[in-house]
């Protein structure tokens, strides 16, 4: 266990997965995962240089990610049935209306 | 190592399962995999508190909320596939295959050296460590991490929240109104009827048949119905081998046909699963 | 104290003593008819009924005043006959303090008895004229505010005060010209002057200002102790500024051309503004402003070639002209030349233009009232040539008139004899050419003023029948009567050289140089010269009958002078045309390439907004891709710098 380069490049493919999975699903709450797939990746980009370095401050950097995942979850889930309530659909390409 | 080379590949896969399987659970279910194998990778980087609070707080408190959602919304749990915007996924593919290319070469530019280890660091305990930072170097992020907190709590119930417009029917107003529906379309006074109960199949999947032996739509909850699980009713093969054991007992005959429709159909209407199945669908007779 | 010039002539420095007893009162002066126009104004028509009086009152309540003052300084010593009063601090600027200071000397009450004197008179005779006009309250309103800013013109202590005054007497001007102003050529007159008079003021202005730079006071006691610490430079410019103003305000050349349009107003103004009071107001500013030309003799020859010029071309356009007001305008033109000339010619000349302008302001305002009492009998015509063989009708005006007409031909014995008589002297000893000019000036005077008197009064009657001349009531001839003795008798101020001595505290002294020939001599030629004009317009006009529409076929020099000189057309070359090309292409310029230039940036971003818009579609997933594609940019540019 010498080199950190193996997690990065993970968390690099992690996170094109996830991008990907923005651009291309239409399900909101799909897109939403992608996007806990993209902090994931980041997380990991975060501890795994924390130990590169060897020092807690990617630790506590990653714990602060999680905690504004989860808020943002919370909100984002909020949205999404708010909008699923009014409109019947949880599909991101409905909500187009604000545009010029 | 081991660990990693083990885990990292089944991540990159159920990653892109997360992206490619076409039902919301499924990506979700897929989600959790990946981080879970995320929380064992955070303890071979000497990470032990990440790898609790990962599983805590990613696998059993917004993977949660992901199913709970998913439950209240995804009726049409499947996405379709056709994409509506032109060029998006062309394009879309590429950008994120560039980027990828590009991080990875990034990535392969730096040469970053041996790892230092987390030895030192976690001399004195990795909780304690993570705890002696977060109050006295990032206490204030922390404390705008509460004040976030108590917001998003907030947000979430104000727009949750939906607002009665008007007073809650009561017990009294519920049965003048049944009662006043009875008069005018002479719906069902009574309660909705159980789902079936059958030797074979008794679940609340199946719905329970009326004496003519069409099976009762309301016996079965209609989200059950949309979502197109409702068993179909098994009694109608049943009624046929009844017929051919014991011959023709007089009263009851079947339209074989019919029967088989019902049978092979598998669902109710879901479009108007309050339609009341009638009897004189069913034919009467035919000697 | 004593400003020393050339010649041995001594100019003394304005030194006034403060103002004690009677003469506390001055600002009263001032103050009645600005009450009175005030009340009138703002009273609306609650005082229709009474503002006549009320006008005429504050008028005659000014004029009395005036005459307890002047007698109250005959009083006096010679050396304590300038008094000043303090009223208030108007402006107080960082080095600069204009106060509100009156100035009461021998100059200044002279005016002051001339503007309200005349100036009642007038009220009194506007009474019976105006008595068919609806707004004739407003016109006394009018009246009363020309009267207090001509009394602030005259008796302000420095330029800024003076400015003042000439200001207001150029608003009531416009206000009085435009009275009738339901007649666009009335509007279009008043105008006329008010935009002409402005040139003139622009003069005025920057004199003040350069007063102010080179003095750091406008005060007349300051500078006139200051000026022969100036430059020639600066003071030779001053006096160019201040004759431009004196151009525009006395219709001088080349800024003549507003007078005779000015007719247009009613003709007590034209006797009291157009001839009497408001376009002297530029010979009373050359010689109050005399310690400057004293040391600009540069100027002082601008004014005298102004003042040449101008008398000729009056005379010439009254020779001309066939309405009755129009050659009285173009007379009035050409006597103010002559008092230009006088004030032109330094100081043996000052006393002589100050004298003038008074005889003048009799004589003249008597005949522009007489004209305006034939007016008044002839159904409001003032073509000549429909008058004739008036004297029977009208015995009164006609008589009143012809004192007027003996006083300004110069008739020995009338005011204007004296007056001019002096003028034409002086100016034969100082200045020959413009003696001779002056000389040949008189001779057209006669001609165009026995013209006018054959053509109104004498000859076969050319009125139509439905025309009825009669007099006029005795609130218009008796201000008649008033005036034509007072041209008969102006020469009196003459009286051993009293009005010579008198004004000498102002306008100083300078050693009398010996006419060529003895002075007597000059006067028999002027006489003789008076005489042929007489004579002349006596064969051409009296001996013939008039037509009664103009003939056309006549010389060029008529045709010239019925078009003022072409004084208009002047103008209209020289500064009207380019300016409205100016302004037109200015338009175009500021339409084409300023306004296109902004329209066009404008356009330019709309369009390309329009294109840009589109790229918000509304899908977020479009904005994510936007956002990923940023991203591939950064990492690239990264890329790029690091390898």
């Amino acid at each position: 266990m010498d080199d950190v380069t193996p997690y990065i490049v993970l968390s690099t493919i992690l996170f094109t997965i996830g991008s990907v999975g923005v651009l291309t699903r239409r399900n909101a709450i799909v897109v939403f995962m992608s996007v806990e797939l993209m902090l994931n990746a980041c997380n990991l980009a975060l501890v795994a240089f924390a130990k590169q370095h060897g020092n807690l401050d990617g630790q506590v950097a990653a714990f602060f990610v999680m905690v504004v995942a989860a808020a943002e979850v919370v909100v984002g889930l909020a949205i999404i049935m708010t909008i699923f309530r009014t409109r019947r659909s949880a599909s991101v390409d409905d909500a187009s209306l604000l545009k010029y | 190592m081991i660990a990693f080379w083990v885990l990292a590949p089944l991540m990159v896969i159920a990653a892109l399962g997360v992206v490619l399987v076409r039902r919301a659970v499924h990506s979700a279910l897929l989600l959790a995999v990946v981080m879970i194998s995320l929380a064992v990778l955070y303890l071979t980087l000497e990470a032990p508190f990440l790898f609790a609070v990962q599983i805590i707080v990613y696998t059993g408190a917004i993977l949660m909320l992901f199913l709970f959602v998913l439950m209240l919304v995804g009726v049409d749990a499947a996405d379709s596939v056709v994409e509506t915007i032109r060029g998006q996924r062309l394009l879309a593919i590429t950008g994120g295959l560039v980027m990828g290319v590009l991080l990875v070469v990034v990535v392969a530019q730096i040469s970053l050296g041996t790892m230092v280890g987390m030895g030192a660091a976690n001399a004195g305990g990795n909780i304690e460590g993570l705890a002696d930072l977060l109050f006295s170097r990032y206490v204030l992020s922390f404390e705008a991490t509460a004040a976030l907190l108590i917001t998003a709590a907030l947000g979430a119930m104000l727009l949750a929240h939906r607002e009665r417009l008007e007073p809650k029917e009561g017990q009294r107003a519920m049965a003048a109104r049944r009662m006043q529906e009875y008069g005018t379309s002479g719906r069902h006074l009574g309660p909705l009827p159980s789902p079936g109960v059958y030797a074979r199949h008794n679940a609340v999947d199946t719905p329970a048949l009326l004496p003519d032996g069409t099976p009762a739509t309301d016996s079965v909850s209609r989200v059950l119905a949309a979502r197109g699980t409702v068993r179909s009713a098994p009694a109608l093969g049943d009624v046929e081998d009844v017929q051919r054991t014991l011959g023709d007992v007089g009263g009851i005959s079947g339209g074989s046909g019919s029967a088989t429709d019902t049978s092979a159909g598998g669902g109710y209407n879901t479009e108007n699963p309050d339609t009341r199945p009638q009897g004189d669908d069913w034919p009467e007779g035919d000697e | 104290m004593f400003l020393l010039s050339e010649g041995g002539a001594s100019i003394p420095v304005v030194d006034p003593l403060g103002a004690d007893g009677v003469f506390s009162l001055l600002w009263l002066v001032i103050a009645l008819p600005l009450a009175g126009a005030t009340i009138l104004l703002l009273g609306g028509r609650r005082t229709d009924a009474w503002g006549h009086w009320l006008g005429t009152l504050t008028a005659v309540g000014s004029f009395v005043l005036s005459l307890v003052l002047f007698v109250s300084m005959l009083g006096r010593e010679e050396g304590q006959r300038q008094v000043v009063q303090h009223l208030y601090d108007w402006i107080r600027v960082g080095d600069l303090t204009v106060s509100i200071d009156l100035l009461l000397d021998p100059l200044s009450v002279l005016f002051l008895l001339l503007i309200t004197g005349v100036g009642s008179l007038i009220h009194v005779y506007s009474i019976g004229y105006m008595e068919h006009d609806p707004r004739r309250r407003r016109f006394f309103a009018y009246l009363n505010l020309f009267v207090a800013a001509m009394l602030m013109l005259v008796l302000s202590e420095n330029y800024l005060g003076l400015f003042l005054g000439w200001e207001g007497v150029g608003l009531a001007s416009y206000l009085l010209i435009g009275f009738w102003q339901h007649k666009p050529s009335a509007a279009a007159a008043a105008k006329k002057a008010f935009v002409v008079n402005r040139v003139g003021d622009i003069g005025l202005s920057l004199g003040i200002a350069l007063f102010f730079v080179t003095f750091g006071s406008t005060s007349f006691t300051v500078i006139s102790a200051n000026a022969s610490g100036a430059s020639d430079g600066v003071l030779t410019a001053l006096g160019l500024l201040l004759l431009l103003a004196a151009c525009g305000k006395s219709a001088q050349v080349p800024l003549q051309s507003w007078l005779l349009d000015a007719m247009e107003g009613p003709t007590p103004v034209s006797a009291l503004i157009h001839a009497a009071t408001m376009v002297t107001a530029g010979v009373y500013l050359v010689v109050r402003s005399n310690f400057v030309f004293e040391l600009a003799p540069h100027a002082q020859t601008a004014v005298v070639v102004v003042a040449t010029v101008t008398l000729l071309w009056g005379a010439v356009i009254g020779c001309a002209k066939d309405d009755i007001k129009k050659a009285l305008a173009g007379s009035t033109m050409s006597q103010i030349g002559y008092m230009m000339l006088a004030a032109g010619l330094g100081v043996y000349g000052y006393a002589f233009a100050i004298f003038h302008l008074i005889t003048h302001g009799f004589f003249k305002a008597n005949m522009f009232l007489g004209a305006g009492s034939v007016m008044h009998g002839m159904n409001d015509d003032v073509d000549m040539r429909r008058y004739g063989a008036l004297r029977k009708a009208m015995p009164v005006t006609f008589l009143t008139f012809a004192m007027g007409y003996l006083a300004i031909i110069g008739f020995p014995g009338f005011s204007g004899f004296w007056s001019k008589d002096k003028i034409i002297e002086t100016a034969l000893i100082e200045s020959p050419v413009a003696g001779i000019g002056a000389l040949i000036g008189a001779g057209v005077t006669g001609f165009y003023m026995t013209r006018l008197m054959l053509m109104t009064f004498f000859g076969e009657k050319r009125w139509k029948d439905d025309v009825h001349p009669h007099e006029s009531p005795s609130v218009m001839t008796g201000p008649l009567v008033v005036l034509a003795a007072l041209s008969v008798l102006g020469g009196l101020l003459y009286l051993g050289h009293w009005i010579v001595d008198w004004l000498s505290p102002v306008v100083g002294t300078a050693p009398k140089h010996e006419p060529p020939v003895p002075a007597i001599v000059i006067t028999l030629l002027v006489l003789a010269v008076v005489a042929a004009g007489v004579a002349t317009a006596w064969l051409l006009v009296g001996k013939r009958p008039v037509p009664v529409t103009a003939p056309q076929d006549v010389s060029f020099a008529t045709r010239a002078a019925r078009a003022d000189l072409y004084g208009d057309t002047i103008n209209e070359t020289l500064v009207i045309n380019p300016g409205r090309h100016a302004t037109a292409g200015l338009t175009r310029g500021d339409r084409s390439l300023v306004d296109g230039l902004f329209t066009g940036s404008a356009g330019v971003t709309a369009a390309l907004g329009a294109q840009l818009r589109k790229v918000q579609n509304g899908f977020v997933r479009s904005y994510a891709l936007s956002v990923v594609g940023g991203v591939v940019l950064v990492l690239a540019a990264l890329l790029v710098v690091n390898l």
